[in-house]
């Protein structure tokens, strides 16, 4: 055999290898993310029950869980960067307009707007994306150990039916109900006259953000994923 | 005299996504005749291959890469619209709504402001370089320009003229707004944004004649550009697109001259826009052409 062809065979070896070993360590952290986000949004469920069962009431549940719904929804972000780097075939714009549209509500709406965190539209949206989060990561997770239980495929692709409307009609109330509160304070905008020749107004902001649900929500990416 | 042998092709086109036969032509001359089923020309793209590029109107028949048996591809392109129709739309329209706002015509600002002016020198300043834009636009596009495409998808035209339209009455409220702040360094500001808008214009121009003058009345050549006698095009030396360069100076002399920030955001949306476009070209230059410069880059010299 001629050297030339050996060094070939040797070189396409080295470069699989590497292939494989970036292949191993994606699947690795994938592995532990999704456990890990699981398990995240499990505590988010278990503190919620326990607040409702103790106190009897909604009234101060988000105060309670708040910090780690913001965490763990923060966190997310992250699955832009797996889309973008391509260790998750997903498309990296369809992931972050879904989890931009999560941030949003958590930081500048619920976060922002206290008068409005003892609202029901509150509890429904935080149920429902609880439900929904636990069974999306569970899915994941047990898709990358190769072995998934019947239960939770079924619960991934039948119970967004339900899930999707009722967290979508929990956002646009607790988005309605803040309204009155943002006109109120002003937050969050900028008047004329001001040196940059711009204004911003929050309320109208907001307004313009419930019609986009009705383009934005209703589209097909949203129903998969 | 001897007879010339003409041979006669025979040709089929299929649908590129059914394969259905959709039409047989058994004694095809030298030239493809355009057929119409449903579609105008325009709207018919044939092609040697079903994903391939489409053949151009002047390819020759005997010319291609095909036995006397043609196989041809169909794929309809959708509605079309001419390029010269999107945009005249697309400029006339910005043109027009600038002028609304800077009259303060009903309806934009509080009653009391309707039909006044501003009281800044620098708005009138602002009106009339924003309009000569758009007016110096609409006349390339009728006199200057050379198109390689006669049309485009019909859906463009409400992309654009939603772009072109929405940013210019964004800007134009601001600008012209009762409570409008003049430029920080006032005077001194103003003149260097007009000097810069001014020497952009006129150099975006000059590309654009120079561009121009490649071609051929009714030909659809392509040739290299390259510097002339006129300074402003000797930026060819360094780019391949300076018509977007002298463009990007000229809304940064306008975000300048106004100080807006809508205006400065229409400034950075085209630039990226007109980034992708130069990029584009200027791949295409090299794919087209073995001796291209390799000292120019697509849209910023030395950087991008």
């Amino acid at each position: 055999m001629a050297s030339g062809e050996e060094d070939g065979t040797v070189e396409e070896k080295e470069t699989n290898n590497k292939k494989r070993t970036k292949g191993t360590i994606a699947t690795a952290w994938l592995t532990f993310y999704n456990i890990a986000m699981t398990a995240g949004w499990l505590v988010l469920a278990v503190a919620m029950v326990r607040y409702y069962l103790q106190k009897g009431t909604h009234k101060g549940l988000y105060r309670n869980i708040a910090r780690t719904l913001k965490f763990f929804q923060t966190f997310a972000l992250l699955e832009v960067g797996h889309c973008a780097i391509g260790i998750v075939r997903t498309s990296v714009i369809v992931t972050g307009v879904q989890v931009c549209s999560r941030i949003f509500m958590v930081w500048f709406v619920t976060n922002s707007i206290r008068q409005i965190q003892n609202e029901e539209s509150v509890i429904l949206f935080v149920v429902v994306w609880t439900i929904t989060e636990i069974t999306r990561y569970s899915f994941y997770t047990f898709n990358l150990l190769n072995h998934l239980p019947y239960f939770i495929k079924w619960a991934r692709y039948n119970m967004f039916i339900v899930m999707y409307p009722l967290g979508v009609i929990g956002e646009l109330l607790t988005i309605h109900a803040s309204l009155p509160y943002v006109r109120r304070s002003g937050m969050y905008s900028l008047r004329l006259p001001n040196k940059y020749n711009v204004s911003f107004d929050y309320y109208y902001f907001l307004i313009i953000v419930m019609l986009s649900y009705i383009p934005c929500k209703n589209s097909t990416h949203n129903k998969t994923s | 005299t001897a007879r010339k042998a003409v041979v006669f092709f025979e040709v089929e086109i299929l649908d590129a996504k059914t394969k259905d036969k959709l039409c047989f032509l058994d004694k095809v001359g030298k030239i493809l005749p355009s057929f119409s089923l449903h579609w105008y020309p325009a709207r018919q793209s044939i092609r040697l291959d079903p994903k391939g590029k489409s053949l151009k109107d002047e390819d020759v028949l005997q010319h291609l890469p095909v036995g006397t048996t043609a196989t041809f591809y169909f794929r309809d392109l959708g509605a079309q619209i001419s390029w010269v129709t999107v945009f005249l739309t697309e400029y006339a329209g910005p043109l027009l709504i600038y002028l609304m706002f800077y009259f303060r015509v009903p309806f934009i600002y509080a009653p009391k402001y309707d039909f006044t002016t501003s009281k800044h020198w620098v708005v009138h300043l602002a009106c009339m370089c924003h309009s000569f834009h758009y007016v110096k636009r609409l006349l390339e596009t009728l006199f200057v320009h050379r198109f390689s495409h006669g049309t485009m998808p019909l859906r463009n035209i409400f992309k654009n003229c939603t772009y072109y339209w929405g940013f210019a009455a964004w800007m134009a409220y601001y600008i012209n707004h009762p409570l409008y702040t003049p430029p920080t360094y006032g005077e001194q500001q103003i003149r260097l944004a007009l000097t810069v808008f001014l020497f952009c214009q006129i150099g975006n121009f000059s590309i654009h004649i120079a561009l121009r003058n490649l071609r051929p009345p009714g030909s659809k050549t392509r040739k290299i550009p390259y510097p002339t006698k006129n300074p402003f095009t000797w930026i060819f030396l360094l780019v391949s697109c300076p018509n977007y360069t002298y463009e990007l100076g000229s809304w940064l002399g306008f975000t300048l001259m106004t100080q807006c920030l809508p205006v400065a955001f229409f400034t950075l949306v085209g630039f990226i826009q007109m980034t992708v476009w130069a990029k584009g070209k200027h791949r295409s230059y090299l794919k087209e052409f073995r001796d291209y410069p390799t000292l120019r880059s697509p849209i910023l010299p030395f950087i991008l």
